[in-house]
């Protein structure tokens, strides 16, 4: 049975009461403080949703609810081992790596970049003392948008996260890669990586967010991440997430983008119980292009939600989503793009598919794509498909020669590699075909 | 006389239980190009998807033997190994694949069925530029997935790259000419025309007289309701053109 009556916050419940200890905490800046106590309020308003509300009538965030609110509120003691990190993807990627153990910024573990000019990578608690301005103008004022309980209960909560500041005509060579481990030993261990990037005019980044899991115990992650793109500025964001299969976790990715920039932001979901991205764009400029990007694998009861909310606020834009879903057993993948084209913003180019390769009679995929349009000249497309593999492809490649576990096999990889083909960085796109193709490997192993 | 390389003896198949082959009997020797034609619904790509083990179809009566053996025991890629090759009347576009891949892995899985060596990357590469001089196509092909978003004039020109590629015993062409215009067409047949060889054998099929002003075939069969009712030699296919099929399919409607 599922709850059909909007969550009301009781006064004692402890995602409100342990908010005391910031406003106990005098190294607190003032400004800091109000923002945290907006998420608080914004929380408190809205609580979690329900299946009544339509835009999470197909994800049931119950066991999240459910579960004990224990935010982990220092660096554990006990830091995992540089040995127990190898197993994670992507540590050779980048020289650049910061890495937050349960919402905890670990300088041992992590390789800050030397310093460059107009650069600042570093833990968002650091540059809360050294570029308290900046902060201020910009934490938490995009992530505002949507009247989203989990945003709010982050903004309230968090401890660290990724701080980018990339001066205008600067370019980071390397990618930034943010490591989010949760230890995952403790039922209800909750963090919230919070993460604000700035890319200034004709600036470009890379940044990779990993999120991962160490243990097996139903933890929480709760992640926002800002996104601010100058005019011309060119970002690519992947997040991948393969946390354990008992850990819940949700993802906000707000972006405000300038004229004429380029951002692609991809998502690879692989793990978690349950996993629910609110991916939020604004388009402020003309000629711009997003990307948004993804791919979600599951099996067993896995629950993988993408949300999207596009907005065209300007002429000239391009933005495309693609979400490709391969699901096996009893698990499911939830697809909801969102696309809103302002009356000035003609000449729109929007385009939004998502696909869903069904492995099993029991997986599912929900899909619902939706276009809102106000302008008069624009081109939008969406589509959407649920099915098993094609048969018709499976029969030209047999009749070709390749053996029917062959034919399928190269369907499956077709499908993924539809998304991986998108990942503009080689070395990245190169580890995650393999990481993919691993996957599916195992998965026609035991299929 | 050696055997025959195809023999298709009194062949009854339908799907959902509708029938669609009533008698179908045909003979096919290497070094022989034979043209079935036939109007719509006579069962003229049944066959061909028959031929190539699509599994849709049901078959009731009738045998097929390819090189002495069973053909309709074989899986698909069984017969693709032994040199059966149907050249799609759609070819299906697979986005996500490489074409250079899937024709090197196609090839690769033929070799090793027949015992042969598998090609490397760059054996492929050199066998792959000469073949596609055969049908004209541009390089930047290869780099393409299959078919995806390929003209109807590219698809089929892919299907004759393709069978210049894996060199089949038994080409069967599905309508390959349908939908071309002439230049396309043009070089389709001659593509088709350079595999020809004493060894190898091409049934084309098509709906349309023009394709055989390029490919000259021995013998000519008229296939209606499920069968064939008549065969001769190229000039029939001249006069069925000239008279349509009227004429010969007449005597024949209550055969359904």
């Amino acid at each position: 049975m599922t709850t059909t009556m909007p969550e009301v916050i009781s006064d004692t419940d402890p995602r409100l009461t342990s908010f005391d200890r910031f406003e106990r905490d005098a190294a607190q800046p003032k400004w800091l403080l109000n923002i945290r106590k907006s998420g608080l309020a914004r929380f408190s308003e809205n609580g979690f949703p329900t299946l009544l509300d339509e835009d999470w009538r197909f994800t049931n965030v119950k066991p999240i609810v459910e579960l004990p609110f224990k935010p982990v509120t220092s660096l554990p003691v006990q830091l995992p081992a540089a040995a127990d990190l190898v197993k994670f993807h992507f540590l050779k990627t980048s020289e650049t790596l910061l890495v937050f153990v349960d919402g905890h910024f670990a300088p041992g573990l992590s390789r800050l970049p030397a310093a460059q000019k107009g650069v600042l990578i570093t833990n968002l608690k650091d540059a809360i003392t050294k570029v308290p301005e900046l902060i201020e103008e910009k934490l938490s004022k995009l992530s505002t948008v949507d009247a989203n309980g989990f945003t709010g209960l982050n903004t309230a909560y968090f401890e660290d996260g990724v701080f980018v500041h990339v001066a205008a005509g600067q370019s980071v060579d390397q990618p930034v890669h943010a490591l989010f481990i949760s230890t995952g030993r403790e039922t209800g261990a909750t963090s919230h990586p919070r993460n604000l990037i700035i890319v200034d005019a004709s600036a470009q980044l890379t940044y990779l967010e990993n999120f991962v899991s160490l243990g097996n115990a139903a933890t929480f992650s709760n992640a926002v991440s800002e996104f601010f793109l100058g005019d011309n500025a060119s970002v690519e964001h992947l997040k991948f997430q393969e946390q354990d299969e008992n850990a819940f976790h949700i993802a906000g990715l707000y972006s405000d983008i300038g004229r004429d920039a380029r951002f692609w932001s991809h998502s690879l979901a692989l793990g978690s119980a349950l996993s629910r991205n609110n991916i939020r764009a604004r388009l402020n400029g003309p000629g711009l292009q997003a990307v948004l990007n993804g791919l979600y694998l599951t099996h067993h009861k896995q629950v993988a939600d993408h949300h999207m909310f596009v907005e065209h606020a300007a002429p000239h834009c391009e933005s495309h989503e693609y979400f490709n879903g391969i699901l096996d057993d009893e698990s499911r993948g939830v697809f909801h793009g969102r696309i809103f084209v302002h009356r000035v913003a003609q000449k729109t180019d929007a385009k939004q598919t998502n696909k869903n390769l069904l492995l099993s009679d029991d997986a599912k995929a929900n899909t619902k794509p939706q276009l809102e349009i106000y302008a008069d000249d624009v081109k939008c497309t969406h589509g959407a498909t649920v099915g098993q593999m094609d048969e018709k492809a499976i029969f030209y490649l047999r009749a070709r020669g390749l053996p029917l576990e062959i034919a399928r096999r190269m369907l499956m990889h077709a499908f993924a590699g539809e998304i991986i083909d998108r990942v503009q960085h080689n070395v990245i796109r190169e580890e995650l075909d393999q990481i993919v193709w691993d996957r599916l490997e195992e998965k026609l192993a035991t299929t | 006389m050696s055997k025959p390389l195809l023999e298709i003896k009194n062949l009854h198949a339908g799907v959902e239980g509708r029938k669609i082959l009533n008698g179908l009997s045909l003979e096919m020797n290497a070094g022989e190009v034979h043209a079935i034609m036939g109007p719509n619904g006579s069962g003229k790509s049944t066959l061909a998807s028959i031929l190539a083990g699509r599994e849709d179809y049901e078959i009731t009566d009738g045998q097929v033997i390819y090189q002495g053996e069973d053909l309709l025991e074989m899986a698909p890629e069984e017969r693709a190994h032994k040199g059966v090759f149907l050249a799609f009347q759609y070819p299906i576009e697979i986005p996500g694949v490489n074409s250079t891949y899937f024709l090197k892995a196609a090839l690769n899985e033929k070799r090793k069925a027949n015992g042969q060596p598998e090609l490397d990357a760059m054996e492929f590469l050199t066998l792959v530029k000469e073949k596609m001089k055969v049908v004209e196509l541009p390089e930047d092909f290869l780099k393409r997935p299959v078919n995806a978003g390929f003209s109807g004039g590219e698809k089929k020109r892919n299907e004759i790259f393709q069978m210049a590629v894996l060199e089949p015993t038994l080409a069967i062409l599905d309508e390959t000419d349908s939908g071309l215009d002439i230049d396309a067409l043009r070089i389709v047949a001659e593509g088709v025309n350079r595999l020809k060889t004493a060894n190898n054998a091409q049934l084309v099929i098509t709906h349309y007289q023009r394709l055989l002003n390029y490919i000259v075939p021995d013998q000519v069969h008229v296939l209606s309701n499920g069968r064939i009712i008549k065969t001769g030699g190229k000039e029939l296919a001249l006069e069925l053109e000239e008279k349509g099929y009227d004429w010969i399919t007449k005597g024949d409607a209550v055969a359904a």
